[in-house]
């Protein structure tokens, strides 16, 4: 009898059920900020009944383990602390009715009630496929994601622009293997299956920039497959469309044109387009080996959004892509310094 | 017997506790923060160093994702006799040199980043002061 909280054995008691609810409370409490890639902060209908579906099943995880905990508390309690050690009584018909009910009967409900809640939630996101206002073509390569606007002839990659508060239609083919696209604020992951095209049905509540994955295993640099969907006003969306159709710039400068020439004479333009860049030798209007670049500075990112889009990553990008990203289709390029620096310049006109 | 079995629920509680909260602890990781750091010289220019992607071709240590070998590492650059194999390493020379590498040696393969001169003694206080990457990842 040397330690004093002994002496008080309901104390005791409270302590580790004290900690428990704490405990159980700090799993709650990591809500993510604004625009995180979080599926528990949905930025539009479709992510609004996935996340709906999580707390439903967050909630019934939750009673599980406070009954199961409470059930171990109870019996680590039972016949200590105070009251007598001798064993109970065994009891075969009690130990039946708890294998019943807590083997059979509530597993049974509990999967009945969550199979309910996915079929809920499956329909309801099936529902939202009316009246898209928009039709994008998103392609899955090695590694990165090529979209495409049909209607208006647009071509570009890893960025998706769509205007917030309306439903717009997305198509998503597979170039090589099976991708699947996961933009955790809009909506649920659709895999994306070789010769075969998932339809699914985007809309952000709220102008924002959120960030996809690619969410299917597919190779050495899956991890670095993104892209950034872009949700803005409409106005700015039809702008964004406008600056899209338009080809390339023409060089203004002598540098730039240098930079050109390189872009040419370098072999970038066997695998990249360049829309309004022709040249007899190499059409660069029409090859789809890497992303099309006809307005690619004015994206946020590059190399499949695994690089910010700066001049800084760009040059390394293009020295040492197989640093950056190993395995991916982009050869080092290791153009003489100065025509570096003209390439450079060059690229940073494509907006 | 009472004080033995108070004792070992009150550890089998902390347990419990020490379980569940594992799971809580988020860690920091990626590019650091502009707001939550702290707002010295140093750690601001590792937030430049990091935005401007100077880690896609050198290696440089602390900075997250920075170990490019397609330009020189510039780990223990105080160390450095020479920047760019021509200027002395000073303060003024490699705060110059980050800004405008082409108009010291026009042609070369540095590209100007649009660095301004605040920004540039940021990163070359962080380049000469840098801490190993150890110090780093403590705490």
């Amino acid at each position: 009898m040397n330690m004093p909280v002994s002496q008080n054995p309901k104390t005791i008691r409270i302590v580790p059920l004290l900690l428990l609810v704490m405990s159980s409370a700090c799993a709650v409490v990591p809500i993510s900020p604004n625009n995180t890639p979080s599926a528990l902060n949905p930025q539009g209908p479709g992510a609004m009944h996935v996340a709906d579906l999580w707390w439903f099943m967050f909630g019934i995880g939750s009673l599980i383990f406070l009954l199961v905990i409470g059930l171990l508390v109870a019996a680590l309690l039972r016949g200590q602390c105070g009251t007598s050690l001798t064993p109970p009584e065994m009891d075969s018909e009690a130990g039946r009715r708890w294998l019943v009910w807590g083997g059979i009967v509530l597993p049974f409900v509990v999967l009945v009630l969550v199979f309910g809640g996915t079929i809920a939630t499956l329909v309801a996101i099936s529902s939202l496929q009316n009246n898209p206002q928009a039709k994008i073509q998103v392609i899955a390569r090695r590694w990165w994601w090529e979209v495409k606007y049909p209607d208006q002839g647009i071509v570009t990659a890893n960025e998706i622009h769509i205007p917030v508060g309306v439903p717009v239609q997305i198509q998503l083919e597979s170039a090589d293997v099976i991708h699947s696209l996961w933009i955790p604020n809009l909506h649920g992951k659709m895999d994306v299956i070789p010769s075969r095209i998932n339809t699914i049905t985007l809309q952000a509540d709220h102008i924002g920039v959120y960030r996809g994955e690619c969410a299917e295993f597919c190779g050495l640099q899956h991890a670095h497959m993104g892209l950034m969907a872009v949700a803005e006003s409409s106005e700015d969306y039809s702008k964004w469309l406008d600056a899209q159709q338009k080809n390339a710039v023409f060089p203004t400068t002598d540098l730039i044109a240098q930079g050109q020439q390189v872009f040419l004479k370098t072999g970038c333009a066997n695998c990249h387009t360049v829309r309004g860049l022709d040249d007899s030798s190499v059409d660069a209007s029409d090859v789809d080996l890497g992303p099309d670049l006809t307005h690619f500075y004015s994206r946020q990112t590059l190399a499949g959004a695994s690089l910010t889009m700066s001049r800084g990553n760009l040059a390394g990008w293009i020295i040492d892509a197989q640093h950056v990203k190993p395995g991916s289709l982009m050869p080092n390029m290791s153009p003489d310094a100065p025509d570096l620096q003209a390439l450079l310049a060059y690229l940073e006109t494509l907006r | 017997m009472i004080v033995r079995s108070g004792s070992c629920t009150v550890l089998i509680g902390v347990i419990l506790f020490l379980v569940c909260a594992s799971g809580c602890v988020s860690q920091a990781n990626g590019v650091p923060d502009e707001h939550t750091s702290e707002e010295s010289r140093i750690v601001q220019g590792r937030v430049l160093i990091a935005s401007y992607g100077c880690g896609t071709c050198h290696a440089i240590p602390g900075i997250p994702g920075a170990d490019a070998m397609a330009a020189p590492p510039l780990d223990r650059f105080y160390q450095r006799t020479y920047i760019a194999g021509m200027l002395p390493n000073t303060y003024e020379n490699l705060a110059r040199w980050i800004q405008d590498p082409q108009a010291i040696i026009p042609g070369n393969a540095m590209p100007n980043l649009g660095v301004t001169e605040t920004e540039a003694n940021q990163i070359v206080d962080y380049l000469l002061h840098q801490p190993t990457v150890k110090d780093l990842l403590l705490p």
